[in-house]
C-alpha cells in the first residue's frame, strides 16, 4: 500500500528504489505501468522533450507500453511455452514497423548472443540468468524511453549480476531512462544517479546515490554496514 | 465379427470423434486463456444445430453457405456470452465463473424451449448429401465424409492460426500470463474475445454435425455433447488444443468400439463407458494425454 508518495524521474537518469520487503516498491511500479489503479493522485509522464504530458492513471496498461514506458516485471515473467524469438517479437506487439522490429531483434541477439542461439527453443528451458536477459531484451523491443525494472538481479549469481548491470548502464547511455527496484541496494546505488528509500508505503529518504551510500541510516538498514 | 465390421465401427468412431473434437477445442481454448470451465459451451452446439436447420430447411441455402453461416452464428454467440456473462466476472474465483456458465447454460436451454418449443424436430440434409457410399466393405453417407473433412480442415486452420499468427501468439501469451501480456501491449479483452469467438464457432459447426448425424434436434441437445466434449478435453489435457483434438477422437472411438464390440445388452451403458475411459486415463495420466503439469496461475 502506498500513502501519498511523490517522486520524480528525469529524462536520461537512472533512479533506484530501495526498501525492505513490503515497503511498496513493486506496488509503485505496477501502478506506473497501469496494472494497478491508484485511488487518488496522478502520474505525469512526458515521453519526449517538449511533448504532450499525459496522466498515466487514465490509460490502460496495454496502451501505456505504446507511450514508451516498458515494465520488466518481477520474476521476469517470460512466456515459458513461447519460443525465445516469439518472446522477443511479442515485446514489439504495439509496433508495426516490420523492418525496425527485425533490426531490433538482430541487435538484441548481438547484445545477448545466447538468445540468438536459442531462438527457437522454449523460453522455459533457459536458465535464470538467460531468462533475465530475455525479459530485458523483450522490454527493449518496444523501444522504450523509460524502462522500469523490478528486481532484475533476483536469484542470479554475482557474475551474471555484474554483467547485467553493465548492460543496463549501456542501455542508459543510449538514452533510455531507467527506474529500478532492487534488493541488492549496494549494486543499485552504484549504478544509479539518484535513489529513493521507501518505508511502509512512504518515501523515507531521497537523494543522490553517493549521498545515500554514505548515509549512516541507510548503511545500517540496507547495506549491512556498521554506523 | 469381420474385418469389415470393425472397419465400419472405426469409421463411425471417427465421425463421432470429429464432433467431440470440435466442441472440446473450444472448451480447452477458453479454459486455457481465462481458466473458465464453460458449461454453456454445449448449448452453442444446440444453437448451431438450430441455425443449420433454419438456413437449410427454411431458406434452402446451399451447404457451404450454411457452414459459413453456422460458424458466424456460433462465433457471435460466444462473443455475446463472453461480453455479457464472463467479462464482468474476470478476476473472480474460478467457481464463480463456473456457476455463471451454468446459469448461461440454463438460460440458453430455456430460451430455446420458449422460442423453439421442446418438441424435437426432424433434421435432414438434401438428398445428395444423404447418399450412401460403399467402399471396401465400409459404408457411410456423403455428409459423414463432409463432416470429417470440414473438421480436419478447421482443425488445421486453427493450429496454423495459433502457431503462426500474431493473434495466435497473443492468445498463447495471454493464456500463460495475463498480466505480463498486458505489459507487452496485448489488448487482452480483444484476445479473450477472439478465443471465445473461435471456440464457439467450432461448437456451432459441431451442431451442424450433430443434426446431420442423428437427424433430430431439440433445445436440450447440447447437454450430452457438452459433457462428453468436456471429458474429451480433460482426457487430452485441458488447455491444449492438440490434446482436445486427440481426446475427441479417443473418446469417439472408445465409445463406438465399446458399443460395437461388446454384446448388444451392454449398449445401454454407452455413457458409463465414456466416463470409465476418463477415469482410467486420468488414473494413468492425471494431466491428460498431452497436458502439462502446471500449477494454477496466481
Amino acid at each position: 500500500m502506498l500513502k501519498g508518495i511523490s517522486l520524480q524521474v528525469g529524462r536520461g537518469e537512472i533512479v533506484a528504489l530501495i526498501g525492505a520487503n513490503g515497503a511498496g516498491k513493486t506496488t509503485l511500479l505496477r501502478t506506473l505501468s497501469g496494472l494497478l489503479r491508484p485511488r487518488q493522485g496522478a502520474i505525469r509522464y512526458q515521453a519526449d522533450a517538449g511533448g504532450r504530458e499525459t496522466d498515466l492513471t487514465q490509460i490502460p496498461a496495454e496502451e501505456i507500453v505504446g507511450l514508451g514506458l516498458s515494465h520488466c516485471p518481477e520474476g521476469r515473467g517470460v512466456f515459458a511455452q513461447l519460443s525465445v524469438r516469439e518472446n522477443l517479437v511479442i515485446g514489439a506487439y504495439r509496433r508495426s514497423d516490420r523492418q525496425g522490429i527485425e533490426d531490433d531483434y538482430r541487435r538484441i541477439c548481438e547484445t545477448f548472443p545466447i538468445l540468438g542461439e536459442r531462438a527457437s527453443q522454449a523460453a522455459g528451458s533457459l536458465s535464470g540468468g538467460e531468462q533475465e536477459m530475455l525479459a530485458l531484451g523483450r522490454a527493449l523491443m518496444s523501444r522504450p524511453r523509460l524502462l522500469i525494472l523490478d528486481e532484475p538481479s533476483l536469484g542470479l549469481g554475482p557474475i551474471i549480476v555484474a554483467e547485467l548491470f553493465k548492460v543496463l548502464e549501456e542501455i542508459n547511455r543510449q538514452g533510455v531512462t531507467l527506474l529500478l527496484v532492487e534488493q541488492n541496494a549496494v549494486a543499485a546505488l552504484d549504478l544509479s544517479h539518484r535513489a529513493y528509500v521507501l518505508e511502509t508505503g512512504r518515501v523515507a529518504l531521497a537523494g543522490s546515490s553517493c549521498e545515500l551510500l554514505n548515509d549512516s541510516n541507510v548503511r545500517r538498514a540496507y547495506l549491512g554496514g556498521t554506523p | 465379427m469381420t474385418a469389415g465390421y470393425i472397419a465400419q465401427q472405426i469409421v463411425n468412431g471417427l465421425i463421432l470423434g470429429s464432433m467431440y473434437a470440435m466442441v472440446a477445442i473450444g472448451f480447452s481454448m477458453i479454459y486455457g486463456i481465462v481458466r473458465l470451465i464453460n458449461f454453456a459451451h454445449g448449448d452453442i452446439v444446440m444453437i448451431g444445430a438450430f441455425v443449420t436447420l433454419g438456413l437449410l430447411q427454411s431458406l434452402g441455402a446451399p451447404f457451404p453457405v450454411v457452414a459459413v453461416g453456422v460458424l458466424l452464428a456460433g462465433g457471435l454467440m460466444g462473443v455475446m456470452i463472453e461480453r455479457a456473462a464472463f467479462r464482468p466476472m474476470r478476476g473472480a474465483p474460478q467457481v464463480t465463473g463456473f456457476i455463471a456458465s451454468l446459469a448461461v447454460s440454463i438460460m440458453l436451454q430455456n430460451l430455446g424451449i420458449l422460442t423453439l418449443s421442446a418438441q424435437p424436430r426432424n433434421f435432414s440434409f438434401p438428398d445428395n448429401l444423404q447418399e450412401v457410399i460403399h467402399a471396401g466393405g465400409v459404408s457411410f453417407r456423403v455428409i459423414d465424409l463432409v463432416i470429417m473433412a470440414v473438421a480436419v480442415l478447421l482443425m488445421c486452420a486453427l493450429i496454423l492460426l495459433v502457431r503462426k499468427t500474431k493473434l495466435g501468439m497473443a492468445m498463447r501469451a495471454t493464456a500463460e500470463n495475463i498480466e505480463v501480456a498486458r505489459l507487452m501491449g496485448i489488448p487482452i479483452n480483444r484476445t479473450i474475445m477472439a478465443a471465445f469467438a473461435i471456440g464457439s464457432a467450432l461448437a456451432g459447426i459441431a451442431g451442424l454435425m450433430w443434426g446431420g448425424k442423428f437427424g433430430q434436434i431439440d433445445p436440450l441437445l447440447g447437454y450430452v455433447p457438452g459433457l462428453k466434449s468436456f471429458v474429451a478435453a480433460v482426457i487430452g489435457g485441458v488447455g491444449s488444443i492438440p490434446g482436445a483434438i486427440l481426446g475427441g477422437y479417443v473418446l469417439g472411438l472408445a465409445e463406438v468400439l465399446f458399443v460395437g464390440l461388446l454384446p448388444p445388452i451392454y449398449s445401454a451403458f454407452r455413457d458409463a463407458f465414456v466416463f470409465a475411459t476418463l477415469i482410467l486415463i486420468l488414473l494413468a495420466l492425471p494431466n491428460g494425454i498431452l497436458g502439462r503439469a502446471t500449477e494454477d496461475r496466481a
